[in-house]
């Protein structure tokens, strides 16, 4: 462990804003040019054209520099257009960098689209070995894993039908299937978990987890900050192409969601605020929290109609959404005496050992009898790694959600002596 | 417990691919040992072009037959019946067919590989690959219909009692001439097309021209030396009347044959050269 296997000095894309818009010109444009300008239009039809500065220009990436070690899984994080695809782009030699340089040790697979080069009227089968290929698996080597990818696919009924046949669903997971089964040593994957449903898309952060613990090299880009602090172990914030923050996975999403000021950059800390005209309101949209930190939520709801003796009740739930912990003010015999039409709920949970990681609560409120709304992921808080036991030890995130401080035994036990000292 | 977890048993870099990215600048290495790395992508994308091509027609692979066999029909009506067109002594259909058969495999494939680039976009933006491996398996797929419509080329011969003789085992060189000129031009214009869109604008109409300046329908021996010889700087020259030689014992090509392999291979090497000068905007512009 601890080698570097991707290196990133100083990478840096410019792209034309003119070849954005008008992807291609046409020859008259061209001859057109031609007469003004014959040298220079002759120099970009040998591919030279680049040397000039131009007002039309954006770099899409600049001066991004890192190095990611073997084993290691990479969160590259930031808004559209901050530069994340490019730099995957770049790293698996779709497009060259206008300046810098990167160093990649091993075999590289990239994953940035779903099925691409499927064609719909191939079957399954057929399509397996084109995409396969494609990925740059060798023949033999797709035998090998057919029936394994087409078991994790889940159609083998279908596999010889064509697959313009396919449902979506299908489609995204056979094409899932071939990727997830290309055993490279560096993988880089983009967005590709906004597809399928949620059971196969848990299927999917388990599969690469799999691939990261094998010992392999995960550069993963994904607005999902779910999926993103469930699996990575660092991350890397860019913004306007330009890396604005490299640290713990942690850090880099609370700095994410630090800078995504606008509602609809959230939308992974608030999915649901308003339910059934139900709307909760100054809640904690997102906070960063010290290990050992008492939690406390406060939040207001506002009610469509006078809602009688409230109840409320909180599941705080994981990356992966599963369930950590849950506590209802019914349970405990608790609630709001009067009737009103805006209630303000405060929950305790005292000094709750939870580990590092990225927490969500769920939140719900109702009467006596019933819940009338739920705002699902309503909070969402990130736990910073800590030293819970103060002797400077972290406890690390996949031995559970709770450090646990217990009364430990530890004695010498006399081994049985051998026979020959007599 | 975290040696539990076998974490990189393996010696880090050892066998490991490296890969160095950076900016290209100046002549770039054309790189045949990574296209045979890929071969079998070449392989599947040639596969997948045959195997789509026929789908949902109700002829299918009979199409490949009917092209040159009415073309044929029509040519003879026309030009050896009508306006007596001579034959170097052949029977006309065969003098023509023998010509059709390399000129609409070239056809075929000139017009695939030109557009290659721009029609394989989805894959060109998502994944890595060499990219010369598109207009090849552009070439590489029209193969199957040209040994289909050979298959009527024997009947013909059969037909006519023309014997082949110890020339027709030059054959495979003629159709590897063809191939490397419909790919020398399918390199230079599916890198074009990519920029200027144009090209699928000309393509057509240059194939079109191009079979007019072919002896397909009339004789090179309708011109006197030295422009029959000279008439090779058009490559298809070279190979029509390479065809004729071998299979039907016509006057043989010789210095126009030369002429035109020394064509085809100029704007084959040019042609990828140009192809791997201009890839690296493929991703960028397609």
């Amino acid at each position: 462990m601890g080698d570097t296997v991707v290196r990133v000095e100083n990478l840096g894309k410019r792209y034309r804003i003119g070849e954005r818009q008008a992807p291609y010109k046409t020859l008259r444009e061209a001859l057109h040019r031609a007469t003004a300008k014959p040298w220079r239009v002759a120099r970009s039809l040998w591919g030279r054209g680049d040397g000039e500065a131009r007002q039309d220009e954006i770099w899409a990436l600049r001066g991004v520099s890192f190095e990611v070690k073997r084993g290691e899984v990479v969160g590259i994080i930031g808004r559209n257009g901050a530069g994340k695809s490019t730099l995957l782009k770049i790293l698996s030699r779709i497009t060259e960098p206008t300046e810098g340089c990167a160093d990649l040790y091993g075999r590289v697979g990239s994953f940035l689209e779903v099925g691409a080069g499927f064609h719909p009227e191939l079957t399954g089968r057929e399509n397996v070995f084109l995409n396969g290929a494609i990925l740059g698996m060798k023949k033999a080597e797709i035998e090998r894993k057919f029936d394994e990818i087409v078991a994790f696919a889940e159609i083998d009924r279908f596999i010889d039908t064509p697959v313009k046949h396919y449902s979506s669903g299908m489609h995204v997971r056979l094409a899932f299937a071939v990727a997830a089964h290309m055993e490279p040593e560096i993988l880089m994957v983009d967005e590709v978990l906004a597809v399928g449903d949620l059971a196969f898309q848990k299927k999917c952060i388990g599969k690469m987890g799999d691939v990261a613990r094998g010992g392999r090299t995960v550069l993963f880009v994904s607005h999902n900050m779910v999926a993103t602090a469930g699996l990575c172990d660092w991350g890397i914030v860019l913004d306007g192409g330009h890396v604005a923050c490299t640290g713990s996975i942690s850090d880099a999403i609370s700095y994410y969601t630090a800078q995504s000021s606008s509602p609809e950059e959230a939308a992974a800390s608030i999915d649901d605020v308003d339910r059934n005209g139900f709307q909760l309101l100054h809640h904690l949209g997102r906070a960063q929290i010290e290990c050992r930190t008492p939690i406390r939520f406060t939040f207001e709801i506002a009610c469509p109609f006078a809602v009688r003796n409230a109840t409320a009740g909180i599941i705080l739930s994981d990356a992966f959404d599963n369930p950590v912990l849950g506590t209802s003010s019914k349970l405990q015999q608790v609630h709001g005496s009067a009737a009103s039409k805006r209630w303000q709920v405060t929950c305790d949970l005292g000094n709750v050992p939870l580990n590092s990681g990225f927490y969500h609560v769920s939140v719900s409120f109702g009467d006596e009898y019933r819940d009338h709304a739920r705002f699902e992921r309503a909070i969402s808080f990130v736990v910073l790694p800590g030293d819970p036991f103060g002797f400077g030890l972290k406890v690390p995130r996949r031995w559970g959600h709770f450090y646990w401080s217990a009364d430990w035994g530890i004695a010498a036990v006399d081994e049985p002596r051998p026979s020959s000292s007599r | 417990m975290d040696a539990l977890e076998g974490v990189g048993e393996r010696d880090p870099h050892a066998g490991a691919a490296h890969v160095h990215v950076e900016p290209s600048r100046g002549w770039i290495a054309l790189k045949p040992g990574e296209l045979w790395e890929y071969r079998e992508l070449l392989y599947f994308l040639t596969l997948r072009d045959i195997k789509v091509r026929y789908k949902q027609t109700a002829l299918g692979a009979a199409w490949a037959i009917i092209q040159p066999f009415f073309t044929m029909l029509v040519f003879s009506l026309f030009f050896g019946r009508l306006a007596g067109v001579p034959s170097d002594g052949v029977p006309y259909p065969i003098f023509a067919y023998v010509a059709l058969l390399p000129w609409n495999y070239f056809a075929g494939s000139l017009g695939l590989s030109a557009t290659s680039v721009v029609s394989s976009a989805n894959l060109i933006k998502k994944v890595y690959f060499p990219r010369l491996v598109v207009p090849i398996s552009g070439v590489l797929s029209g193969l199957l219909d040209f040994a289909i419509a050979s298959v009527v080329l024997l009947m013909m011969m059969a037909y006519y009692g023309i014997r082949p003789t110890a020339a027709t085992l030059l054959l495979p060189g003629f159709l590897l001439l063809a191939l490397v000129t419909a790919l020398g031009i399918g390199m230079w214009l599916s890198a074009l097309n990519v920029e200027f869109r144009d090209v699928r604008h000309a393509v057509p109409f240059l194939t079109q021209f191009w079979m007019f300046a072919t002896p397909v329908a009339y004789p090179s021996s309708l011109l006197s030396e030295p422009w029959r010889s000279l008439y090779g700087l058009n490559p298809m020259v070279g190979v029509v009347e390479g065809f004729r030689w071998a299979l039907l014992g016509t006057t043989p090509p010789g210095t126009m044959l030369a002429l035109s392999v020394l064509i085809s291979v100029l704007i084959f090497v040019s042609g990828a050269y140009y192809f791997r000068r201009m890839e690296k905007t493929f991703a960028d512009l397609v």
